[in-house]
């Protein structure tokens, strides 16, 4: 028999067996199959082991360990452990590599390169606690001026002419980002719609049609237009927060979205409209967006389907050209913009364009900050900028570099209680968060995720004002674009320069 | 005085933007009164504490009667080949009617002096009369732009002017001869830059068209403004937070036409706490001036005074920010005609202890809420107390009222 084809796992499951009660409590929390009981101990299938530590965190007698899988792969710099698997793994199945969360590879964050700004003698710091610091905005288009009419015999009769267009107000500048229902479950969903309510902010429901069961919080949410067009229909587009048409996600640009026909349940397959157990592959490109006037089209038949009443946004990876697609978009009509760096998370993607394909969301956020800026059109628009931004010091530097509002995904799951082992896109979620077992659904406990969704951005938000105070600034709109208050220190000057940022020192 | 640094830093830092503390004072004679500098004098430099010797300036209104229609372009030139360089800049895009040294007091010792010269001038014939002022700005800005580092411009006001240099308040007010100009409106400045020489260029006021702008405290926000105001052609060149001020007030006053006091909102909104608490008018408009102009709000410490000619009528704003954390007091002279603003009260005893001209009978002595203008302007008196509740006074209306969101 040939073995050529077995690879060594990269898990090792170790079970004390002193301290194990065999209650088999992490054979049931294993939703990977790696545990067994063989009537004596528990036994580890170690190379179905992901390491998401469900077995070891529900062990009560702490008697579970994962290591890494000891044996060693003769060194080498460029044939590493990770390229020798990918050509055993593909020479086995003569397939394309499905890859979930954000690219694993260890590129650089010049997120981490930059450093901020405060405060010392010319000019008070604030203390967020003792004096409001404010950190409220607005989603959707903004009027380039406003227009005053004066009564020409009273200055003190003013009328105001500008139309106030739709605008929904964030009590911070930060959202969820669009994960659907099928990437995540039913439990996560409502514990983002949720939290999302009762922060005042907004989530993004991604391409997965919108369940009725998530009705009452749609006034919080952004509907996703995506080219598969799941469970698009009135409901869908009437008394939203705003609508966006999803041309491209950070995770895998130039690429449709894949939810395996296993997953389409019963639920996925009403709230999707399509049928049980069918595949749903959302085309690559739209099929009726082959151009930007095309885009023009679909924005306007949006804005006039819901009267416009909604703001209209279309998402885009950030790609190299990144900045002129951005400036096309603002033109077409689009009343917020957002923008996926290329460090984003997915439910399920090829590997090789979730590690290969696109640009760092710092970059992009600076040149499509500039390039709008260049043109006179930036005020319109609300520029929402997600993909890694992984804590609130990401935050405040996005913001400082262009983003008026921050889109955030991988940090909800870390605080629904995921514990980022990458395998979203087998469907087992063990935390019940990126499944549709119902088994495992029923894991994840909605009251106890709100409350820790909502603790984690009132955080942020706390540590957004802290910074800001240190600063001197008490309101947000005076950190946007404010690159003055950052400076780089890394390793490639050439990198401020396109970020527009001095370096530390200057 | 220090008799370097003139339109540029000689030896320069690595930091190129100044944080500087400050004396500032100015007043109005809203009987359209005239006098000389003696009053001004007084008042800024009495302020000795809030100045270290390295910049000080002065604006004065209606000291051209007599060519109130040209734009009188005030340049400091490194030399006069650049000088020369500057007329022809100009007279390739207008007429020079008039030009002359700027007087200075001569006998100084002072061993190496800039040039300093005044032009007045009218946009080329091509130019529509309405839109002079947009010119004069791309004038302005391309002036500087173009002799970056040889030569800029202090101020290109009508009928108005700034005078400035790197030197002590009672220095630069005596070598610019202050007694020989007589206006309605006086603005001076008294400077104490933290991490610089001092320069002539970056001292105040600072101008554009008929705005000046002196100013106490330092902008937090200046990225984000400049970066706003960048988009409309301004160039902010001069490295002083300060600079963005008068701009901010061209592009939201002079050119989207928004009344001083609700414009003084856009700068300084109320907190959405109050806001959220107003009526539904002032609510609406309130949120849309906070997000139309997010971008010009002022962040951090100011007091300032900002001189303007709007309508031909010269008023003085004073503004201080929403936290008020820089002074500033208001006084009203007893007779009603003169209203003052300085940074300290001692400029106002210093008045009432004069004698002859410099004489003032004041009580009235008021504190302005934080974030709220003051406003006096010639013919019409005080304007704005700086005490009025946002949009206190002002009837306000709104001509289309925002769908709710959603349907």
């Amino acid at each position: 028999m040939s073995l050529i084809h077995k690879v060594f796992p990269k898990f090792k499951v170790n079970v004390d067996q002193e301290k194990c009660k065999k209650c088999t409590r992490c054979v049931n929390a294993c939703s990977f199959g790696v545990l067994s009981f063989n009537g004596e101990r528990i036994v580890a299938d170690n190379e179905k082991c992901v390491d998401c530590q469900r077995c070891a965190v529900y062990c009560p007698a702490e008697a579970i360990m994962i290591n890494d899988f000891p044996i060693v792969y003769s060194p080498h710099g460029t044939y590493t452990e990770r390229i020798r698997k990918i050509n055993w793994f593909q020479s086995g199945t003569g397939g394309v590599l499905l890859a979930s969360t954000g690219t694993d590879l260890p590129y650089p964050v010049i997120f981490d390169d930059i450093v901020l700004d405060a405060c010392q003698v010319t000019n008070p710091s604030i203390d967020p606690l003792r004096e409001p610091v404010e950190t409220k905005v607005f989603l959707g288009s903004k009027p380039a001026k406003l227009d005053f009419d004066i009564d020409p015999g009273n200055e003190n009769n003013v009328t105001m002419r500008t139309r106030f267009p739709p605008n929904f107000e964030m009590s911070m500048p930060l959202m969820v980002g669009h994960m659907s229902l099928g990437s995540i479950s039913f439990n996560a969903c409502m514990s983002i719609y949720k939290a999302v309510s009762e922060l005042g902010i907004v989530a993004g429901s991604g391409e997965g049609g919108l369940n009725e069961a998530f009705y009452p919080y749609k006034n919080h949410l952004i509907t996703e237009i995506a080219s598969g067009r799941f469970g698009v229909d009135l409901n869908y587009l009437q008394g939203v927060a705003g609508l966006e048409i999803k041309i491209g996600q950070g995770a895998k640009p130039g690429h449709g979205g894949h939810l395996p026909g296993e997953k389409v349940t019963s639920l996925i397959s009403e709230t999707r409209m399509i049928p049980k157990f069918s595949d749903a592959l959302s085309p690559y490109p739209h099929h009726d967006i082959y151009s930007i006037e095309d885009l023009q089209q679909l924005i306007s038949a949006l804005k006039e389907a819901t009267r416009y009443k909604i703001p209209i946004g279309v998402k885009i990876a950030a790609v190299h050209n990144v900045a002129p697609i951005a400036s096309g978009i603002v033109r077409a009509g689009a009343d917020f913009i957002t923008i996926d760096g290329f460090r984003g998370g997915t439910g399920a993607a090829p590997r090789i364009i979730r590690d290969h394909v696109g640009i760092p969301i710092e970059v992009a956020i600076a040149s499509v900050d500039e390039r709008l800026r260049n043109e006179g059109i930036r005020e319109k628009v609300t520029l929402i900028a997600g993909g890694s931004i992984r804590y609130s010091a990401d935050l405040i530097k996005a913001i400082a570099l262009g983003a008026d509002i921050c889109m955030v995904g991988m940090p909800v799951l870390l605080a629904m209680g995921c514990r980022f082992c990458q395998q979203c896109h087998t469907g087992n979620c063990s935390w019940g968060i990126a499944t549709q077992r119902p088994d495992l659904v029923k894991r994840l406990d909605v009251d106890v995720s709100v409350q820790r969704i909502k603790n984690l951005f009132h955080a942020w938000n706390e540590e957004l004002k802290e910074i800001m105070g240190a600063m001197g600034i008490d309101s947000v709109e005076s950190l946007r674009s404010n690159r003055d208050r950052l400076r780089y220190l890394g390793p490639n000057p050439h990198i401020a320069e396109v970020l527009g940022i001095k370096h530390v020192g200057e | 005085m220090n008799m370097n640094n003139f339109t540029h830093y000689e030896t320069p830092f690595r930091d190129d933007k100044v944080f500087d503390g400050c004396g500032i004072s100015a007043f109005i004679n809203v009987d359209g009164k005239i006098e000389n500098g003696s009053k001004i004098i007084d008042m800024v430099t009495c302020l000795q504490d809030r100045e270290n010797g390295l910049g000080a300036g002065f604006a004065v209104y209606g000291c051209f009667p007599d060519r109130k229609d040209d734009y009188c372009f005030q340049i400091i030139a490194e030399d006069e080949t650049t000088r020369d360089k500057v007329k022809e800049f100009l007279k390739a895009r207008g007429t020079i009617n008039f030009e002359e040294k700027i007087p200075v007091k001569s006998d100084m010792g002072l061993p190496r002096q800039p040039v300093l010269w005044r032009f007045f001038f009218k946009p080329q014939a091509s130019v529509d009369k309405a839109d002079y002022d947009d010119y004069i700005v791309k004038v302005h800005m391309a002036l500087n732009d173009s002799f970056q580092r040889k030569a800029f411009v202090m101020s290109a006001g009508k009928n108005c002017m700034a005078l400035k240099g790197n030197g002590w308040s009672h220095e630069i007010a005596e070598y610019y001869q202050l007694d020989k100009y007589k206006g309605n409106m006086w603005l001076g400045h008294s400077r104490f830059p933290t991490n610089t020489p001092g320069s002539w260029f970056g001292a105040h006021p600072f101008s554009l068209l008929s705005w000046n702008v002196i100013h106490n405290g330092e902008i937090t926000s200046y990225g984000t403004n400049r970066r706003y105001l960048e988009m409309f052609g301004y160039k902010c060149l001069l490295g002083t937070d300060t600079e963005v001020i008068a701009y901010l007030f061209d592009q939201l006053v002079r050119r989207h036409r928004i009344p001083v006091p609700i414009a003084a909102l856009a700068f300084n909104p109320p907190l959405y706490d109050l806001i959220d608490r107003m009526p539904r008018e002032q609510m609406l408009t309130m949120k849309n001036i906070r997000m139309t102009y997010r971008s010009a709000l002022l962040n951090g410490p100011f007091s300032i005074v900002v001189g303007s000619e709007l309508g031909g009528k010269p008023a003085m704003i004073g503004l201080t920010d929403r936290k008020k954390l820089r002074p500033q007091l208001i006084a009203q002279s007893v007779d009603e005609k003169s209203y003052f603003i300085s940074s300290e009260e001692a400029s106002f005893e210093r008045l009432k202890l004069a004698e002859g001209n410099d004489h003032v009978d004041i009580e009235k002595i008021w504190a302005p809420h934080a974030g709220t203008p003051f406003i006096a302007r010639l013919g019409d008196g005080m304007v704005r107390t700086g005490t009025e509740k946002p949009f206190e006074g002002i009837q306000l209306a709104i001509n289309e009222y925002p769908p709710e969101l959603g349907i």
